[in-house]
């Protein structure tokens, strides 16, 4: 078990290599981070001062150099376009993506699971037709249209709901919450929804699937038999067997969703991680983007990691060929 | 569940009722991007300088209509028998934020951090030799000439407070490169009429009035400014109450926010021009099919590219009315700028072919025009229909679309052949734009004179503008300058921009040149 954690240890940290060097080797052809820097006045002797300092003179591989060492000792130097450091800028935008994925996800697992049982209980029911219908879509849609749909309805149109931003927040240590307030939470509907709509519908399709093949086994069966009764059936037996897929998709989706909260956070001004790396594409900041790529690679290593862990411990078929293979 | 479920919406509606009341004297006022750092004298740019004027002042200001106004400094002239010293006489009384007295040290000790190493704003003070406090409230500025335009240098460099910038070891100017951040990055002691309440970058700044600056009590007492990247989401906020003042609107937009009831849009002129560019000299353009000549060196064809160009279209068309149309590449705020100058000539296709001919090329020539597609308003769309103008007179030309952090780093290295540029004149004044645009291309001169035009008898005017000390004289040279650059079409404007801010009814924010409005300005109904 140890030596397994070790060994995917080791991965990760290729991984976060490998794509901390992709990034280094693209962020020449995004462009040149003086053009934003340097005032409209600065003569040719600026640029070229200016360049010399940034190290944007030397080949890529050399500042990829750079910042690897300076990332092993915890420094991914500051913000060109903010002149802050990079890790307190991700670290104060963190928990406001966090706590938008988590909403999100919350809201695509109980919805979508609520909504897969009652769609493979009832294949054939008209409401069925119109659940199946509608989340086809809410997953063709593209986010941003969704979002710019729900903000002219409920904030434009009714005046619900606030259309940007994160409302009041609460300060709990380093950690920046809008959980604990009122306008917080209003906040927080709108850009969850939106960014939930594609999980839950994945989630629900995902259940209604397995439920349906469970419903068809011979257990099902005999549990029909033997007089037990619909609600007991069907949860008691067939969701517990749905269930084991669902949960790997949902982790692995919680994943995607805190990395790539980018559209969302846009269209509804969130100030998170993927607001501050469209930001700083823009203006060609490049210790932000490439501390958030390694960022995002962090957090995909790490949860993939939790996984494989999990299904260690719950798979006996693992762990015992993990026993015999000694 | 149902039940609990319409009480959680009830709630919701209830709670959004009552958030709806807003103080009159508050200001919520939203842009696209915020302000880059608090440091007054780390970034030239526009963001960051409108913020900057509401905590910090400058010695001299200016007015929507482009004329200087006394702020710190009262009164300014240079020297009796010295052209090359400017006076300053300062405001007394004022106090800096943190109560400390606002004196002629402190002048002294801001204009020498402006001029070091990472100052962006050191161009602008180039000219200063060195800077002395007199008395408390007088300051000489020892210039290494004569300098008579240098008063419209000083109305974005801001005043610090030299005994609170020692106190946080300020006096190096913060630096991208440094890998460290300086205090006044996130805190400021200005003497400005507002006080900074709170900084979230990126998401929202809050200021109060402060009770002690000087002017007269502003109707508006504090501010909210936010940053809203998205332009749909902006103008949603705005449209649901939750903001009062839009100052980036979309050109589309325009018209949609005029027609909507409760809501307005201030329109006024801004201080830049939009303008084509094209390589000078004889060597063939990388990107042409002819290789044995450089058409565009033929100022016949640059005649030609003129009357291929309908100014007027593009201003219906492509901008839906929201610019002026301009024939000399100078806004009309700027010192040397005329009527004459901005006359432009009627599109004219047959002439224009008849002038290709003329220079040579019967059959067109080929070339790719590259342009950014997200700095100025419609920049792409701009370009895309000169592309079908310059095809009426056999001009084939090839778009190349780039985002300006791509484009400016091509365009520097006076690698493009054509393309298309946006220029600000922030000293209001002709020299700005001649010797970075029209001077021979030097280390210091000629920075974004990429198509290389070349005229040493101009260069000899541009450079002697810079000492003259006889007004009189400095605006016939002007003239002059002006008259060979029109004649040669060394640059060919299309349009200065237009800006545009919209608000809700009951508040008005006059829209300011160079789109660094302030709150002050802002009165109620």
């Amino acid at each position: 078990m140890l030596a397994f954690i070790a060994r995917r240890l080791v991965q990760s940290v290729i991984v976060m290599l490998v794509v901390a060097f992709i990034a280094f080797l693209v962020f020449r052809y995004v462009g040149d981070p003086l053009a934003a820097l340097l005032s409209q006045d600065a003569k040719q002797a600026d640029y070229d001062a200016a360049r010399e300092r940034l190290g944007l003179d030397q080949p890529f591989y050399v500042q990829f150099y750079y910042f690897v060492i300076n990332a092993l000792q915890g420094q991914f130097g500051i913000s060109y376009r903010l002149q802050q450091p990079v890790s307190q800028l991700i670290l104060e935008r963190l928990p406001a993506t966090i706590e938008l994925a988590f909403a999100s996800a919350t809201i695509a697992l109980v919805f979508g699971v609520l909504l897969g049982i009652y769609t493979a209980l009832r294949p054939r029911a008209f409401s069925t037709g119109v659940i199946m219908t509608g989340s086809l879509v809410g997953v063709s849609l593209p986010t941003f249209l969704i979002g710019i749909g729900l903000i002219y309805v409920f904030a434009v149109e009714l005046k619900w709901l606030p259309s940007f931003g994160r409302g009041e927040v609460v300060q709990i240590g380093w950690w920046r919450t809008g959980l604990l307030t009122q306008s917080g939470l209003r906040s927080l509907v709108l850009p969850a929804i939106t960014l939930s709509l594609f999980q839950l519908t994945l989630i629900m399709r995902l259940v209604r699937a397995e439920m349906l093949e469970v419903l068809r086994t011979d257990y099902i069966r005999f549990a029909r038999a033997r007089g037990l009764s619909q609600r007991a059936i069907n949860f008691g037996h067939a969701l517990r067997n749905t269930m084991v897929p669902v949960i790997t998709i949902t982790g692995l989706q919680l994943g995607s969703v805190i990395a790539f909260a980018i559209i969302t956070e846009t269209v509804f001004q969130w100030p998170g991680v993927g607001s501050l790396f469209v930001n700083s594409v823009a203006a060609v900041d490049v210790p932000v983007m490439a501390a958030y790529l390694v960022f995002v690679a962090l957090v995909f290593v790490v949860i993939n990691l939790i996984v494989d862990i999990l299904y260690f411990i719950v798979d006996p078929r693992l762990r015992d060929g993990a026993r015999t293979g000694k | 569940m149902h039940s609990s479920l319409t009480r959680i919406a009830a709630v919701l509606v209830a709670s959004t009722m009552l958030a709806g009341v807003a103080n009159a004297e508050t200001i919520r006022w939203a842009r696209s991007s915020d302000a880059l750092t608090l440091d007054p004298h780390s970034q030239n740019q526009g963001n960051t300088h409108t913020l900057a004027h509401h905590i910090y002042e400058t010695l001299i200001g200016r007015d929507n209509d482009g004329s200087l106004t006394p702020r710190l400094a009262t009164e300014w002239a240079l020297k009796d028998g010295d052209p090359t010293v400017w006076v300053f006489k300062l405001r007394e009384g004022v106090k800096f934020h943190n109560g400390n007295d606002f004196t002629a040290e402190d002048v002294v000790y801001s204009i020498e951090r402006a001029k070091s190493e990472f100052s962006n704003m050191k161009q602008l003070h180039a000219e200063v030799q060195s800077v002395t406090a007199v008395d408390d409230h007088t300051v000489e500025f020892q210039m290494t000439g004569p300098a008579l335009i240098y008063p419209n240098n000083l109305t974005n460099t801001f005043i610090m407070d030299k005994t609170w910038s020692d106190e946080h070891d300020l006096a190096v100017v913060q630096d991208f490169a440094s890998g460290a951040s300086n205090y006044s990055v996130l805190n400021t002691n200005g003497t400005g009429p507002y006080t900074l309440v709170s900084r979230e970058v990126d998401v929202k700044t809050t200021l109060t009035y402060n009770e002690g600056w000087w002017g007269e009590k502003p109707p508006v007492t504090d501010i909210e400014y936010l940053t809203i990247a998205d332009a749909q989401t902006r103008i949603s906020a705005l449209l649901s109450g939750e903001i009062d003042i839009v100052q980036d609107v979309p050109p589309q937009d325009i018209e949609r926010l005029s027609n909507t009831a409760g809501f307005k849009v201030e329109i006024g002129p801004e201080n830049r021009f939009i303008y084509f560019g094209y390589k000078f000299g004889d060597e063939p353009l990388k990107s042409s099919n002819i290789t044995d000549s450089n058409p565009f060196n033929n100022p016949l064809v640059r005649e030609a590219m003129e009357l291929a160009l309908d100014r007027d279209a593009i201003q219906q068309v492509v901008m839906r009315g929201q610019s002026i149309p301009t024939g000399i590449p100078n806004p009309p705020f700027v010192r040397g700028w005329t009527e004459e100058l901005d006359a432009y000539p009627a599109p004219d296709v047959e002439k224009a072919k008849a002038l290709m001919a003329e220079a040579g090329y019967p059959d067109g020539f080929s070339v790719t025009l590259d342009t950014p597609n997200n700095r100025y308003v419609n920049d792409e769309a701009i370009s895309t229909a000169y592309v079908g103008m310059l095809g009426q007179i056999g001009i084939n030309v090839t778009l190349a679309s780039r985002p300006v952090a791509e484009h400016s780093p091509i365009i520097l290295a006076n690698e493009s052949d054509f393309y298309l540029l946006g220029w600000g004149v922030p000293t209001f004044d002709s020299a700005y734009v001649f010797n970075d645009l029209i001077h021979t291309k030097t280390e210091l001169h000629g920075t974004y004179n990429v198509g290389l035009y070349s005229n040493p008898e101009l260069d000899e005017k541009i450079i002697a503008l810079g000492t003259m000390d006889d007004m009189d004289a400095r605006d016939a040279t002007v003239a002059e300058i002006w008259d060979v650059v029109k004649a040669d079409r060394v640059l060919l404007p299309i349009h200065n921009q237009v800006l545009a801010y919209a608000m809700r009814e009951g508040v008005t924010l006059p829209v300011q040149p160079e789109n660094q409005p302030n709150m002050t300005t802002v009165t109620f109904e």
